[in-house]
């Protein structure tokens, strides 16, 4: 059994029908419960527990003071590689766009790192595009080599692996696996991914589970948000985080859920998701998944991301640039346009002024 | 009470993961006396000055670094032996948890870790799940003080494993520290008053609306709860004492 499985059985789910079905009380039953079930938890993903949003966030703060008490995780990605062999449509280092492509060199990395690590982070995130050819398994774990010296705890997104190569790159030093789905609905991820290794939906679904079982110490899961409609792609998310959870208890599992930004393709997301959104989704989690982490990327603007200190969130990256080599050369094209530009001490200050502490470290290799 | 050749008088013991800020953890060692005081591994950065969170541990204290993070013993061990090579002492509090829904410590594992660090001269205070058989193996594999929850980590739902713990007092020789899971200064005193060495606390704390006052009144509740246990409370019986007791005719 794994996620695919679990996921089919909402197959012919009405979600739309229980929507309209949801009463206050519902939402208020809810809101209450201790442990949430599935079902409770798309009670307050939907439209009607929008009104009860700030009893809902009430109760949500509680919960993240309680398991997390009041800090925030800073981390960073560093991009060492956009080739790309896929044509996800809203990406802007799909294979068809014209950008220069690049990979950095061993000593690149080494100059990024050493400039990254000079702001005191020590988690950080390495991300390629999907090209085993161009960004192999040896290449990424090269990289990590030389990440090591600089920090002590490394996470990487990159295309789905082979659970051997998860244990490969965990025994060389990675501790944290991030990926997301995009789109949990098969038939519009179909539609948005034509080409390409990534067609391979299931392959790319069961990809938390490899990296679970190949001893990653935390995984981060998300939808790309603006895809396809948002409650129940939250919701699947949500679910997927659960069943990880129960299927391996010793990893840290959280989500992101990453809205999409103005890219280089122009692509328009079908759907928008407001903030207010975006904070419904999160407070719901929080309920549903009391010791779930939640990672906020600076794709949200930084007035908003102020705000969501508070509401949940666990970890935020800071100083962040999506552009290969982009903190030694400014000027590279990035995946997506940042929002939030501060660096990592204006983060940190930020952070202390809302009554949190920034967290530099939180994982060490051992 | 003597744990690893240390006196120790002030029986509040501190974990200091969840401050807002670090300089919230001098003042409320100092508001409470502390002497003891955990911090996670993963925490400590000795390369960040400012923000390494064993830099605010005051020097007076004794600091117990923690296990946080293991998932076996194997990387308890690892982690304890990394946090001697960075200078935090030979203390450490033996944390090994698989289980990221509740937070239940494995047992097992942590014996196995107990004997190995203690046998590396390390003064070992293992986390556990309330059993006797487990503490009675811990004091074999030569622990120095046995850490039973009384509820999850950062539930605060109180001494939950009150009848555990109990039987843990009764039959265990070393100091009795109840480990995690309370959430006010009457459950500290509580626990005092049956007998514990001490407990240790953060969430209640670190999460109070002002710590470093919450820090005070559970020190407060344990040298009250300490002193309650010392004196030896009166019999509390279910019923007032009958004025004509049933068995008064007998007078022979």
């Amino acid at each position: 059994m794994s996620f695919y499985e679990e996921r089919k059985k909402y197959e012919n789910f009405d979600f739309d029908g229980f929507f309209e079905q949801v009463t206050d009380a519902d939402v208020r039953r809810a809101i209450n419960r201790d442990r949430l079930t599935p079902l409770d938890y798309l009670t307050l993903l939907s439209p009607r527990a929008e009104v009860h949003l700030e009893e809902i966030a009430q109760k949500a703060h509680r919960l993240t003071v309680q398991h997390f008490g009041r800090v925030i995780l800073l981390f960073t990605p560093i991009y060492v590689a956009n080739y790309c062999t896929n044509q996800c449509l809203y990406c802007g280092f799909k294979a068809t766009n014209r950008l220069e492509r690049k990979k950095l060199t061993p000593a690149e990395v080494e100059e990024e790192a050493r400039i990254i690590a000079a702001t005191g982070l020590k988690h950080i995130l390495l991300l390629t595009g999907e090209s085993r050819s161009k960004s192999p398994v040896s290449y990424i774990r090269e990289c990590v080599e030389i990440l090591k010296k600089y920090f002590t705890s490394i996470g990487i997104e990159v295309y789905p692996l082979e659970e051997e190569e998860y244990r490969e790159l965990v025994e060389a030093g990675v501790d944290g696996f991030c990926m997301y789905q995009e789109v949990y609905d098969e038939e519009v991820y179909a539609r948005l991914h034509p080409a390409g290794p990534k067609r391979n939906y299931r392959y790319r679904l069961e990809a938390p589970e490899r990296a679970c079982r190949a001893g990653m110490r935390t995984v981060n899961i998300g939808a790309l948000l603006g895809l396809h409609e948002w409650r129940t792609e939250a919701f699947f998310t949500g679910l997927h985080a659960d069943y990880l959870q129960r299927a391996y208890p010793e990893v840290e599992i959280s989500i992101s859920p990453p809205r999409m930004r103005p890219e280089l393709g122009g692509f328009e997301p079908p759907v928008k998701v407001t903030d207010r959104n975006l904070v419904q989704y999160i407070l719901a989690f929080r309920l549903f998944m009391p010791r779930g982490g939640v990672t906020i990327s600076s794709r949200e603007r930084a007035e908003l991301r102020d705000h969501l200190v508070r509401l949940g969130v666990t970890k935020m990256s800071a100083g962040s640039n999506t552009a290969v080599g982009g903190r030694s050369h400014p000027e590279a094209v990035g995946q997506f346009e940042i929002s939030d530009g501060r660096s990592v001490a204006e983060m940190a200050a930020m952070i202390y002024s809302q009554g949190y502490q920034p967290v530099y470290k939180d994982w060490q290799m051992v | 009470m003597e744990i690893g050749g240390r006196q120790i008088t002030n029986r509040l013991f501190l974990g200091t993961g969840k401050f807002s800020s670090n300089r919230l953890i001098p003042e409320a060692v100092r508001a409470a006396g502390v002497q003891v005081v955990t911090v996670a591994l993963r925490r400590v950065d000795m390369e960040f000055e400012q923000e390494n969170i064993a830099a605010y541990i005051p020097e007076d204290c004794i600091m117990m670094p923690n296990t946080s993070g293991a998932r076996n013993a194997q990387e308890a061990v690892r982690i304890a032996r990394l946090a001697r090579a960075a200078g935090c002492g030979n203390w450490v509090k033996i944390e090994v948890i698989s289980d990221n829904r509740y937070l239940l410590p494995d047992n097992y594992e942590t014996i196995k870790a107990t004997e190995i660090l203690a046998g590396e001269g390390f003064v070992v205070l293992p986390y556990m799940s309330p059993d006797l058989m487990v503490a009675k193996k811990l004091v074999e594999a030569g622990a120095a003080a046995v850490m039973p929850l009384g509820a999850p980590i950062g539930s605060n739902r109180g001494l939950k494993t009150r009848e555990l713990v109990r039987i843990l007092i009764d039959e265990i020789p070393l100091p009795i520290i109840v480990d995690a899971g309370l959430g006010r200064p009457s459950e500290a005193a509580e626990a005092m008053e049956m007998g514990a060495a001490a407990v240790l606390v953060n969430t209640a704390i670190a999460t109070a609306g002002d710590p470093v006052a919450m820090a005070r009144a559970f020190s407060l509740a344990v040298a009250a709860g300490r002193l309650a246990y010392l004196a030896g409370p009166g019999e509390s019986v279910e019923y007032a004492r009958a004025s004509s007791p049933l068995t008064g005719f007998l007078r022979d």
